[in-house]
């Protein structure tokens, strides 16, 4: 294990330099990170469902559509200021997740992951019903916010701090969430249910609730992407999207936090590494990545991480002792 | 001095130098030198759209071309072309990593009707043209709003009015079935062919079918189309979707009036993926000489197309049509450059490319022209039906002008 302190230090160093980006960075790489760090909530909320709950979801691009479109619906019909957006999108999930996780719990894994495959596949044709709300498949367009209070910052400068600021809350939260009495409880029906439910863990209560939770967080990662991309339509919300989160948790690294920041940074880098790399075929090249990725670090890149630090760690401490 | 501090000035004063001199260029003409003109692009080249990655490749191989032949005014054309696979969020990304970072001078033929609805408003709050967008939807000819982007082909309603017109002056009793595109796109043609039908459209029409482009086939839609009892299929899909919908009404003996649209109807592309004998009697609109048709065998145009095709595109299909869509189209571009002449500023590029004049090119069918106008931003409004006879189109009627009601 990483002592506390070696991570707190870690932790605070990778958000000083978070914040001192903006100042040095392209807006075009500003935006870049801006979704990086959407993905990571994103990736968060999924991790916490599958990585840590143990219960598979290939459907998680439809709450990522539902926070978007709650966001883009309020702001284009309701002219509300996308500040308050956000948490209503959040909690907007939170309801529709639990509510979605009750019927869920007859499902085990494999099954599971089809029904959530099953919501990924039609919310494109369900968001194109609604077309009186949603737009159709023209989608809602939207304008960039400002930043407030005269704050010397442009758009995207001030878009990324506000992405920054939502993450931090959610990634402190859910910090604290999993590693108290919940996080053992939902860890606990993962490793093994039965246990669990004689230890006196609610196995249906907890499910549903995590299920609600997930779905939450990645519905805050959509409706920031709203505000960020300024438009929403139904084929950005395909199937594709739902599976890229699924990769992008695994290659972070499942039931990691930090992991979820690793697979943000590769689903929003390596496709355009791959292209940059070949034209003709950057799928291929993005799948030979995702093949070396997975066997040099089968843990993700968060457990790889772990392991390095863990040993460099047990060697200075060795050599302090010889000392 | 200390050799170290010799280098070290010496370097800063270079970079600071570079970087005066990019800053006294970008200050006017941004993404233009005096010796290069960097034009920036997106194409689904991976994707259920990526059959139109041919179309990026063609442009980028006639650039070539004209690079090599000394370029334009003496500028070279630097073209950069991101894949976006057909995804308007990656399109945003792409285009802003085209616009902020790569400074291009403007954007050129990007793909897609949601794609560039993405990127409409961003463009024209930026200043840059997006220009001769590759989608036929009719919102891109709206100079009074969006000054900044302009369409290229005939628009898809303009389209949808020829079918129309076709149908009520050729079948009687027509009991129409529509497959389409649930977007913009294939909303467009379903209006065309509704307004052009007028007060009959609901009488005509028995059924109407929708698909979406992540669906992996449209085979029920084609049933169902059939069990209607239609007896003119309208298929308004893009090339993979084409080519299954032609093979599948073929499989379960279905023999409508088949129209298919514009967009699909290259023969390398749909055609042949779906079987020739499977195609016979399509009926389609043309605006570009189909390169498969023996009738342009001996026509001067086609043998350059052909010449340039083997010298720098010698991988591309010789019977895809977007491959001359391509070459019309850079040809277009190359055009509003020369006229540009020295001035390449965003706003002579925009004025340039709205004022064309009767500009005939090689692989336009004959009669058809590009014109624009301040108020008119679309370059291209006229064309040609052409039905399939199991090997090539055959052209038949006049030349439809959609600019004149």
């Amino acid at each position: 294990m990483i002592s506390v302190g070696l991570r707190r230090v870690v932790v605070l160093a990778a958000v000083v330099v978070a914040c001192v980006l903006p100042f040095v960075l392209s807006n075009f790489r500003l935006f870049q990170f801006t979704q990086v760090f959407i993905y990571a909530i994103a990736l968060l909320g999924l991790n916490i469902l599958t990585g840590f709950n143990g219960q598979i979801s290939l459907g998680h691009g439809a709450f990522y559509a539902l926070g978007a479109y709650t966001t883009a619906i309020m702001i284009d019909r309701w002219n509300i200021a996308y500040g308050w957006t956000i948490p209503v999108a959040g909690l907007l999930c939170l309801v529709i997740g639990f509510l979605f996780g009750i019927p869920a719990l007859r499902l085990e894994g494999l099954y599971l992951a089809l029904a959530t495959f099953a919501l990924a596949l039609a919310i494109p044709q369900i968001l194109k019903y609604f077309e009186h709300w949603t737009g159709g498949s023209q989608g809602i367009v939207l304008s960039k916010p400002r930043a407030p209070f005269g704050l010397k910052l442009n758009p995207d400068q001030w878009l990324y701090f506000v992405t920054l600021g939502v993450l931090l809350v959610l990634f402190i939260l859910a910090a604290n969430l999993l590693s108290r009495r919940t996080g053992r409880a939902i860890v606990a029906i993962r490793d093994n249910p039965i246990a669990a439910q004689a230890m006196g863990v609610n196995n249906a209560l907890y499910k549903s609730l995590t299920f609600g939770v997930s779905a939450a967080y990645t519905g805050v990662a959509g409706a920031l992407s709203a505000v960020a991309i300024a438009f929403v339509a139904p084929d950005t919300f395909n199937v594709f999207l739902s599976i890229t989160f699924l990769v992008g948790i695994v290659i972070g690294g499942l039931a990691s936090i930090s992991g979820a920041v690793f697979g943000a940074l590769f689903i929003q880098f390596v496709p355009n590494w791959a292209q940059d790399i070949s034209k003709a075929a950057p799928w291929a090249i993005y799948g030979i990545f995702l093949i070396t990725f997975m066997y040099a670090m089968p843990r993700g890149i968060a457990g790889s991480l772990r392991l390095v630090l863990g040993r460099l760690a047990r060697l200075s401490g060795e050599t302090r002792r010889v000392a | 001095m200390t050799r170290r501090n010799i280098i070290a000035l010496a370097l800063s004063l270079g970079v600071g130098l570079a970087l005066v001199a990019r800053l006294a260029v970008a200050a006017d003409m941004p993404g233009v030198t005096a010796t290069e003109v960097k034009i920036g692009h997106t194409n689904p080249y991976s994707g259920n759209a990526s059959a139109y990655g041919t179309i990026g490749k063609a442009i980028a191989a006639y650039f070539k071309k004209m690079n090599d032949e000394g370029g334009i005014n003496g500028r070279k054309i630097n073209f950069v072309t991101y894949d976006d696979g057909y995804s308007p969020p990656k399109t945003v990304e792409m285009v802003r990593r085209l616009i902020e970072q790569d400074e291009v001078a403007f954007l050129f033929n990007t793909l897609g009707t949601p794609t560039n609805s993405a990127i409409h408003k961003y463009m024209n709050q930026m200043k840059v043209p997006q220009l001769f967008v590759a989608t036929g939807a009719t919102k891109w000819g709206d100079p009074q709003n969006f000054p900044w982007t302009m369409g290229w082909q005939p628009t898809y309603q303009a389209e949808g009015h020829i079918y129309a017109q076709y149908v009520l002056k050729n079948v009687p009793n027509a009991k129409i079935g529509i497959l389409y595109q649930n977007d913009d796109y294939g909303k467009d043609y379903v209006k065309g062919l509704k307004d052009g039908l007028g007060d009959a459209a609901k009488k005509l029409i028995v059924m109407e079918q929708t698909y979406e482009t992540s669906d992996p086939t449209i085979d029920s839609q084609i049933v169902n189309l059939k069990n209607s009892g239609a007896n003119v299929f309208y298929n308004v899909t893009i090339p993979k979707y084409a080519a299954q919908a032609i093979k599948k009404t073929a499989e379960i003996g279905w023999k409508p009036l088949h129209l298919l649209n514009n967009v699909s109807n290259s023969v390398g592309a749909v055609l042949k993926p779906a079987g020739l004998q499977n195609s016979k009697d399509i009926v389609s609109t043309f605006y570009l000489k189909d390169p498969t048709d023996p009738t342009w065998q001996n026509d001067a145009g086609y043998k350059d197309w052909l010449a340039f095709m083997k010298k720098y595109y010698p991988e591309g299909d010789l019977s895809d049509l977007g491959n001359v869509y391509g070459y019309t189209v850079a040809q277009g571009l190359v055009q509003v450059l020369k006229q540009c002449g020295n001035d390449l500023s965003r706003e002579n590029v925009m004025k340039q490319a709205a004022s064309i004049k009767g500009l005939s090119l090689p692989m336009l069918l004959p009669g058809v022209k590009v014109n624009t106008g301040p108020t008119d931003f679309y370059p291209i409004e006229q064309e040609q039906l052409a039905k399939f006879d199991g090997e090539r189109w055959i052209l038949f009627g006049e030349i439809y002008d959609a600019s004149k009601k």
